[in-house]
């Protein structure tokens, strides 16, 4: 479904599962530099793949941005592939995400 | 721009389809029956001075085909169906253009002819479309509208002259060399051949295909050699495995089956579910299932029932075995349960488009339901039913006998989950109007149970039964409450499908999404 | 409420979207949202967001919402609560309780995550889980620990294991442990509620299972999969013909009182306090699951 091992990869935190009523979610952080301080701000690149997008596509974007300031997220590569996630769900995967790409960036901390 | 009689926009006249007459709320639209329903044939057969058997393109030879002619296929080979592409193709070498096609229906397999479309062979559509050819149409591709009828509106408009049809190629699981056709065996069989008697009636042509030609007479034929001009043999009319499917499966989903289950419910607290009764489900997933619990409760309570109709399956041919049904009116067999049990039993007989649901016929079984249990992509708060958009706008399933069953029935039931993903099932507005809300009279979700205000008998019944009673709005609301309200999906302004309602009235049209 | 409901509880897999969106259309009296046994470890951090997300997007009408944290002596049942407790859930079910402490901890770390919510202290209610042999022991102990205790469970899976006895499809190996847990709760003035029957294909003997620990005394029963419901509830609900006796029970001392008669006799038998006592109980069970007849709501009140 999901996980583990991709999670490995550091600054990277994969979230949820193509099951129906769920999505997917890959978030990507950039690394610490060594020495301290982040790599270069990039902003936030969101991409969207979902069968309802055309009708909920603004929507999916705005919850998934939203949830991303509010866990202070201002640079990250965000990739989103929906199955039918409601916002609730949608919110919890990307949180989920940044919070297990935060972890794998701060254990593999220079 | 006037609003018809369910509040949609509807010009006075459409591009590539003519004057519309809007849809009314206020009942049918006459349509005069013609003075001479069955026409003379057109074929160079006429005064048979030729063998009728000989191979495509020798009939191709023998017809009368002009560019610009309306051809027309049945859809009983369903996604098995070969015969709408050797046909096309073979229309194709000879140079024809701008034919409109007036299938039945159309299914995936059929996305073949999207590249007819391109080359100019084929100007347009009239009929039902499923998948590919939906999309494209939505897309933009043709010049004019798609024509979408429902059954029984096919039939009258067939029977009208409305639609009228130069050639009907019907694909024939069996045949004799006089035209003499069936569907009940061969490898092609597909049990009934309901859908194509209109068109073996009132087409100017008409040509059979078979991969089964068995000696003269035919001894049980649905379509009789009076109406045929040609017998095509064939190698192969079809891939058998996708022309029916095996022992349909009823869902174990329990949000579905909770569904199915508050149906029968309904059913049973309308008092449709008594001795006598007559009946019609779809052959959804929902619909199976409430077919399911239905046949417990009269089963438990020795329930004897008149008929069930329309697509028949496996689990109404065991309902009719174990005399829950005396007969099974069959427009079209969807299992090879079904397909054997036309042979076997004398009970289960098959029925044209035109004694289902036509409009204008002398009498149609529809109108004999007592309950009609039916699907939707959409609803909205005035109980109006889109089966055809999804919720992207796109034009991706036909009508089938939707809005024929709606009308005829006792008590319509829609069936629905009120979410499917993201997506809100019970809307403000549907996309399309396929089925006018005056003729529905139930919406059963996971969610409640709405009952169209007309229908306040109706609701009395169900209170008394304890059913989970909802406004509409209220069963909006909790689906907006969980989805959002849903972006209307961007749409061009030109007109790439014509909804006609049953009597050929316009109930809606379907614009081009952006 | 004299009487909570609780004859059907659901497990609901904590981490599945589709099932916590849809727990509340099938009527189960209440709904088991699990962070433990459902849940790998891998995922509990996804099913306790995911979880929290949908107690605050979700209405589940009328059930009563019930959460299963993982055990406090796990590194994951101390942020389960911190997660779940400011979503004001009904009730917390607690895993593998041996002893009263284990009770006890979560009343502490509950009560400092209500006043730190702004939720009235000692709102939330308990439902510890017997699954050991040290837990069965303790039952009493575990019962009584603290006023949020509202009903006891056990796990029949993990406890037959522990005592070494061997599944059976009648439950002789359980026989004790449901007295006892009985007993305990009776004496606590709390509710017993009878483990999961497993085979979910089975609708007969989950019945049977269920009718036995309604004889028993149990006040429900927790199921795995929606269709168990109306078969539990069939099971827990008074049937017509109990509630029509009981209904006979109480018109029949009403009259007796009216015409000062002192010995009132029913369908044979003399009412006498218990016989009164089990009446009353019948007619509450049935008002609340909606089983009584129309003209009597209003007269029983």
């Amino acid at each position: 479904m999901n996980s583990g091992h991709e999670n490995a990869v550091p600054g990277r935190g994969v979230a949820g599962s193509f099951e129906s009523c769920d999505a997917l979610v890959v978030v990507t952080l950039p690394l610490p530099l060594p020495g301290g301080g982040a790599s270069a701000s990039g902003g936030v690149s969101l991409h969207l793949e979902s069968p309802s997008l055309a009708v909920c596509g603004e929507r999916m974007r705005r919850v998934a941005l939203e949830t991303l300031r509010a866990l202070d997220v201002n640079d990250a590569d965000v990739a989103i592939s929906d199955r039918g996630a409601l916002d609730c769900t949608l919110a919890a995967r990307v949180e989920t995400a940044v919070r297990r790409a935060r972890a794998s960036a701060e254990v593999n901390r220079p | 721009m006037p609003l018809n009689g369910v509040g949609r926009d509807v010009p006075d006249r459409i591009p590539g389809y003519g004057d519309a007459r809007p849809f009314s709320a206020d009942g049918i639209a006459e349509t005069p029956l013609r003075e001479a329903p069955e026409t003379e044939s057109g074929a160079e057969t006429r005064g048979r001075s030729v063998a009728k058997v000989v191979p495509l393109e020798r009939s191709l030879d023998l017809l009368d085909l002009r560019d610009g002619m309306t051809i027309s296929f049945h859809h009983h080979l369903r996604d098995g169906d070969l015969v709408v592409s050797m046909v096309l193709d073979a229309l194709a070498r000879r140079g024809l253009r701008g034919l409109t096609l007036a299938p039945t229906a159309l299914f995936p397999v059929h996305e073949s002819i999207l590249a007819h479309v391109r080359a100019g062979v084929v100007a347009g559509i009239q009929g039902s479309v499923n998948g590919p050819v939906g999309r494209a149409a939505s897309d933009g591709l043709f010049d004019g509208p798609v024509v979408l009828r429902s059954h029984g509106g096919r039939a009258r408009a067939a029977a009208s002259g409305e639609l009228p049809v130069d050639v009907a190629f019907i694909a024939a699981p069996t045949a004799d060399p006089e035209g003499n056709l069936s569907g009940l065996s061969g490898p092609s069989a597909c049990g009934s051949l309901g859908y194509a008697h209109t068109d073996a009636r009132y087409a100017r042509q008409v040509v059979a295909l078979t991969d089964t030609l068995v000696p003269y007479p035919l001894p049980r034929a649905s379509i009789d050699q009076s109406c045929v001009d040609l017998v095509v043999p064939v190698e192969r009319l079809g891939i058998p495995e996708r022309i029916v499917s095996g022992t349909l499966a009823v869902t174990k989903d329990p949000l579905r089956l909770l569904i199915a289950e508050r149906t029968a419910r309904v059913l049973d607290a309308c008092g449709v579910i008594a001795p006598g009764m007559s009946f019609q489900a779809g052959a959804g997933g929902i619909s199976l299932a409430a077919t399911a619990a239905v046949r417990e409760r009269m089963r438990e309570r020795k329930i004897r029932g008149s008929f069930a109709s329309g697509g028949i399956t496996g689990d109404l041919v065991a309902m009719h075995e174990e005399g829950l049904f005396d007969a099974l009116l069959d427009v079209q067999s969807f299992d090879t349960e079904a397909v054997r049990s036309l042979s076997r039993n004398p009970g289960h007989r098959e029925m044209s488009a035109a004694m289902y649901a036509c409009p204008s016929s002398r009498g149609c079984v529809v109108d004999r339901l007592d309950a009609a249990i039916l699907g939707a992509t959409q609803v909205d708060v005035d109980f109006n039913v889109n089966v055809n958009t999804e919720s992207d706008g796109v034009l991706l399933h036909g009508i089938g006998g939707h809005m024929d069953t709606a009308a005829g029935a006792g008590v319509t039931v829609i069936v629905t989950p009120l979410l499917r993903g993201r997506l809100p099932m019970v809307v403000d507005r549907v996309l399309t109007v396929t089925t006018p809300g005056s003729t529905v009279d139930v919406i059963v979700t996971e969610r409640g149970v709405a009952v169209n205000p007309a229908r306040a008998d109706l609701a009395e019944a169900l209170r008394k039964a304890r059913l989970p009673l909802r406004d509409i709005g209220d069963l909006r609301d909790d689906a907006y409450a969980l989805t959002g309200e849903p972006e209307a999906p961007r749409f061009g302004d030109r007109i790439i499908g014509v909804v006609e309602y049953r009597d050929g009235t316009v109930i809606d049209v379907i614009r081009n999404v952006v | 409420m004299t009487t909570t409901l609780r004859r059907s509880s659901l497990y609901v897999p904590g981490n599945n979207p589709s099932m916590l969106i849809n727990a509340g259309i099938y009527g189960a009296d209440v709904l088991v949202f699990d962070l433990e046994d459902a849940v790998p470890f891998a995922e509990k951090d996804a099913a306790r967001i995911l979880l929290r997300n949908a107690l605050s997007a979700v209405r589940y009408a009328s059930a009563e919402v019930v959460v299963r944290i993982n055990s406090l002596s796990t590194p994951f049942g101390r942020e389960d609560l911190d997660v779940i407790v400011p979503q004001r859930p009904d009730t917390i079910r607690i895993p593998k309780c041996e002893t009263a402490r284990d009770v006890t901890d979560v009343d502490r770390a509950v009560g400092e995550l209500e006043a730190a919510s702004g939720i009235e202290r000692g709102s939330i209610r308990f439902m510890p889980i017997i699954e050991t042999a040290l837990g069965a022991w303790n039952v009493m102990e575990i019962a009584t620990a603290c006023p949020r205790v509202t009903a006891l469970n056990f796990g029949a899976e993990d406890y037959t294991a522990d005592i070494g006895a061997i599944r059976t499809k009648d439950g002789t190996e359980l026989a004790d442990l449901r007295a006892r847990m009985l007993l305990a709760a009776r004496v606590a003035g709390v509710q017993a509620l009878d483990s999961v029957y497993s085979d979910v294909a089975d609708d007969d003997g989950l019945y049977e299972e269920s009718r036995r620990a309604r004889i028993l005394g149990f006040d429900g029963k927790s199921v795995i999969h929606p269709r168990q419901i109306p078969v539990v509830h069939r099971a827990f609900t008074p049937s017509e013909k109990e509630i029509a006796a009981a209904l006979r029970v109480e018109r029949g001392l009403a009259e007796g009182k009216r015409m000062g008669v002192g010995v009132v006799v029913v369908d044979g038998k003399m009412v006498d306090a218990p016989v009164l006592k089990r009446a009353r109980k019948v007619l509450e069970l049935a008002r609340a699951a909606g089983a009584l007849p129309k003209e009597e709501e209003s007269s029983c009140r």
